[in-house]
């Protein structure tokens, strides 16, 4: 599979080709939300209270940056384990977040979410955090200023690196990645 | 008698905390060389090159290689002819952590506690662990460690009839659990023995050992030997996409224990192995 571009907000249409395995390079909006973050959205819905971003066709990336030096755009900025974003991604996924970007496995109940709602999950590489933050052309604080690097930024990226661990199907990257080198 | 200030000592911890951030050990580079000779998925030579990549600006430009710049895990090693003057001990290394991070860029990644979870705003405090020994130096060690790696850590209070298949099974279990949550290719501390907490902190000790240094007893080298295969067996890989390096070592710490008891503690590291040491 060659490397695609895709730019956001990314439609059903755009979604339900992807698989797992593909490299993508991501252009335009991320918005960024950890666990403090997803709790406090969460909240929000329950109470049926505006979000402060947008959710349709959009891509959240679960980062939480270190600090910009002097005249840069952002610190480092790696995933982090998107496994502690699981029990509250199937309700934005439900309302149309179209992408998340992370590392690490999905639950079951996430891999659900994204096959019935037309949503897939990309991972970076961890720990690549230097060469990621390269990718990022522009970051300002939308929400949540008072969580510091958990707050909920708005990044604007270009060529931004991934690869697709679950698509609309249900696949998952991981375990097929293990049943070709485990044992040999 | 040794006199040693507390300003020096904060000092020293504020430039440890940027260097162990900024810089990947030379062992660890060594080892990734070799992962990337080793593996043989092509995806996961792919990654191992971006972590190389990653590791040569995050040097170069002097910036964190991951924006997780970890909890300030401090270790002393205190000779017993050393007086500290000019200021409380800890204090002093939790005001080098903060100087540290506040003037390295670093993030700030601790919370005040563990249920009401209000950022501290500084990366305070640290994880202190002392040990006093003979002699007249001041040995630091900072090793800062990430929250993803360390959440995939374990331990468990083994049956003494379990033995050493247990111990293994526990071990190559917990890694195969986490997965690609921990970033891998990991480094894994396996602390065996000790009581409940003693076993944990020797597993974290375990790490700081430098990759390819095997443990000086040949039978305890011989399990770490095994636990790295069986590790790399499982196939998980690089950011376990798949591939035959998921592990670039695994150290082993032992230590006398109860005759009821057989504690084994997993301390999983990432690839990075972050930790940078000065003596005073």
């Amino acid at each position: 599979m060659p490397q695609i571009r895709l730019t956001t907000p990314l439609t059903d249409e755009v979604v339900e080709k992807l698989r797992i395995g593909q490299r993508v390079l991501l252009n335009g909006v991320l918005y960024t939300a950890r666990d403090a973050a997803h709790k406090k959205m969460v909240e929000l819905l329950d109470r049926g209270e505006k979000l402060p971003i947008p959710l349709e066709g959009q891509v959240i990336y679960y980062v939480g940056p270190s600090p910009a030096k002097p005249g840069r755009v952002i610190g480092s900025a790696g995933p982090t384990t998107s496994g502690r974003m699981d029990p509250y991604a199937p309700r934005l996924i439900a309302l149309g977040l179209k992408g998340m970007i992370g590392k690490g496995k999905r639950s079951p109940e996430v891999i659900k979410a994204m096959k019935q709602y037309k949503a897939v999950y990309f991972a970076a590489v961890g720990g690549a955090a230097a060469l990621l933050a390269r990718a990022i052309k522009s970051c300002r604080v939308v929400a949540y200023p008072e969580l510091g690097p958990e707050a909920i930024h708005e990044l604007i990226v270009e060529d931004f690196p991934v690869i697709v661990v679950n698509d609309v199907l249900g696949a998952d990257l991981y375990d097929e990645g293990v049943k070709i080198y485990a044992g040999r | 008698m040794r006199f040693i200030d507390a300003a020096t000592i904060t000092a020293t911890v504020a430039e440890l905390c940027q260097k162990a951030n900024y810089e990947l050990g030379e062992d660890v580079l060594r080892a990734f060389n070799e992962a990337l000779d080793q593996e043989i998925s092509l995806t996961g030579k792919d990654v191992l090159q971006q972590l190389l990549e990653n590791a040569r600006i995050a040097r170069e430009e002097q910036v964190p290689m991951c924006q997780d710049t970890g909890f300030a895990v401090v270790f002393l090693e205190i000779g017993q002819e050393v007086m500290i003057t000019g200021g409380d001990l800890y204090e002093a290394v939790n005001e080098g952590v903060r100087r540290g991070y506040r003037d390295g860029y670093l993030r700030k990644s601790i919370v005040d506690h563990p249920l009401r979870r209000k950022n501290t705003g500084d990366n305070t405090p640290a994880v202190i662990h002392t040990r006093i020994v003979p002699g007249d130096k001041l040995r630091i060690v900072v090793a800062p460690k990430g929250g993803g790696s360390e959440n995939m850590s374990g331990l468990r209070m083994l049956k003494p009839a379990e033995g050493v298949e247990g111990v293994k099974n526990f071990v190559i279990e917990q890694v195969r659990a986490a997965g690609p949550n921990p970033c891998p290719p990991v480094v894994v501390g396996v602390g065996i023995g000790g009581t409940f907490e003693k076993a944990a902190l020797l597993a974290k000790e375990a790490l700081l050992r430098p990759l390819g240094q095997s443990h000086p007893d040949a039978e305890v080298a011989a399990l770490e030997k095994e636990l790295l295969e069986a590790i790399n067996n499982l196939g998980i890989g690089p950011q376990g996409l798949g591939g035959r390096i998921t592990a670039l070592a695994v150290h082993v710490e032992v230590y006398p224990c109860h005759i009821a008891s057989l504690p084994v503690a997993v301390n999983i590291n990432c690839h990075a192995s972050r930790h940078k040491e000065a003596v005073l």
